[in-house]
């Protein structure tokens, strides 16, 4: 990494991992009756960028989002590892739905997703951050922060990675409750603004999924620079 | 840093005449980041027994759902609710259990037993219990909470005067932890009613 934050000796893993925190950049916020989560679309193997124009967000069901990051490992691309056990929650969250004929909540869901990481954390952790938004005809649209160790909270704004830094005190400042639509993507907007303008490896591209009573739905792709072609 | 310093929390309980309090900040960070300012550590275990719970913060969730199953469990087959003093067993037993691969967290653990008779505890993060008879502190916050509540603890002060002390006590302690604060979280229990604050200190 070109700069290092903080050097911290991850407590689960032998290897100095030098920071946990990475390029990879996610973002969410909740509004009136939606919730918004923004990722970076860049698909980074050590210094190479294999595409930029990958999606991190993936839909757990009709209304449900989950953005997943994970670490840069020694040989291997963590992202995807992060993403088959995002895959993995995804198939228990439909199966679920098929034995019991109703949808988990967004709050039971994330649960699970908590209680799978943290069974592995003292066997074969899964370095994987998620923000899970969410919504449900009886609570509303949610947010939920789940860390690499299995840490889960309920959010109105999170972030992960280095550009949490900047969105995080960007959102504390500029976030009301019940903001709408329009109002959340100026947010985030400003969000990414500051990551590019500020953070020295700032990736160019981003996604930007809704989730609201109609669904999860992808809304906006900032695609600055694309790759050159063949 | 030490990984017990990696969420940041402050945890104090309080003996007071037939009563007992049970204070926690609202702190969840990650290292020098803070996340939320609305952390729960404090759980009920029945209405008079109440646990909290300072350290990483995830072992903190697992360690008290796993705690509610095991009482929720023990109401089944005996009818009745666990004495503090039992809980506190079961919890140490519980954190040996993993004594080499421990739960990094060290409860609080506070009740009103038999007589109405106010009981604390704390523990390490393997279980070896530290009884007191005036209060009991955990969480990165451990050494000020220390120095607070000597000065300010006076034994039987009734239940308002308690909240009084106790708010004071960790308000000043988390003042001086960077990892620790943003509010506080009171329970005043009495032998007829549990009442929860919220405190609003320095948010920084």
């Amino acid at each position: 990494m070109l700069t290092q934050l903080s050097t911290n000796q991850d407590p689960f893993e032998n290897r100095n991992r030098g920071t946990r925190k990475c390029r990879r950049k996610k973002m969410g916020l909740v509004g009136k009756g939606f919730a918004i989560v923004a990722a970076d679309t860049s698909a980074v193997h050590s210094i190479m960028l294999h595409k930029n124009n990958e999606d991190k967000i993936m839909l757990l069901d009709s209304h449900k989002l989950v953005a997943a990051s994970g670490e840069p490992g020694d040989l291997i691309s963590f992202e995807f590892g992060g993403l088959i056990r995002v895959e993995y929650v995804q198939k228990n969250v439909s199966l679920y739905k098929f034995r019991n004929g109703i949808p988990l909540t967004t709050a039971a869901a994330a649960n699970f997703t908590r209680g799978e990481l943290a069974t592995a954390l003292r066997k074969n952790p899964y370095s994987v951050n998620i923000l899970m938004a969410g919504y449900d005809n009886e609570s509303g649209a949610s947010l939920y922060y789940i860390d690499y160790i299995a840490t889960l909270h309920k959010v109105d704004k999170g972030a992960f990675g280095y550009g949490s830094y900047f969105s995080l005190s960007t959102m504390d400042w500029h976030y009301r409750s019940d903001m709408s639509v329009e109002e959340a993507i100026e947010l985030v907007d400003k969000c990414i603004l500051e990551i590019r303008s500020r953070l020295v490896v700032a990736p160019p591209n981003f996604v930007i999924k809704i989730v609201d009573k109609d669904g999860a739905r992808d809304y906006a792709w900032l695609q600055d620079v694309t790759t050159a072609a063949v | 840093m030490s990984i017990f310093e990696y969420n940041g929390s402050a945890v104090v309980a309080m003996v007071g005449k037939n009563c007992f309090a049970i204070a926690s900040d609202r702190r969840l960070g990650v290292q020098l980041q803070t996340i939320a300012t609305d952390f729960q550590r404090i759980s009920k275990i029945h209405d008079r027994v109440f646990i909290a719970l300072s350290g990483l913060a995830t072992d903190v969730q697992t360690l008290y759902q796993r705690l509610v199953f095991r009482h929720k469990l023990y109401q089944l087959r005996e009818e009745r609710d666990m004495k503090p003093e039992t809980f506190a067993s079961l919890v140490s037993a519980i954190l040996y259990e993993k004594r080499f691969g421990p739960y990094l967290c060290q409860p609080v653990i506070a009740g009103l037993g038999e007589d109405e008779k106010p009981f604390i505890c704390t523990m390490d993060s393997i279980g070896a219990k530290e009884l007191a008879k005036d209060f009991v502190v955990s969480g990165t916050a451990s050494e000020s909470l220390y120095g607070a509540c000597e000065a300010m603890y006076k034994p039987d002060m009734e239940a308002e005067e308690l909240f009084e002390t106790i708010s004071q006590a960790l308000l000043s302690s988390v003042d001086r932890d960077c990892l620790s604060g943003w509010g506080g979280h009171v329970y005043v229990v009495t032998p007829t009613e549990i009442k929860e604050r919220i405190l609003k200190g320095r948010m920084d």
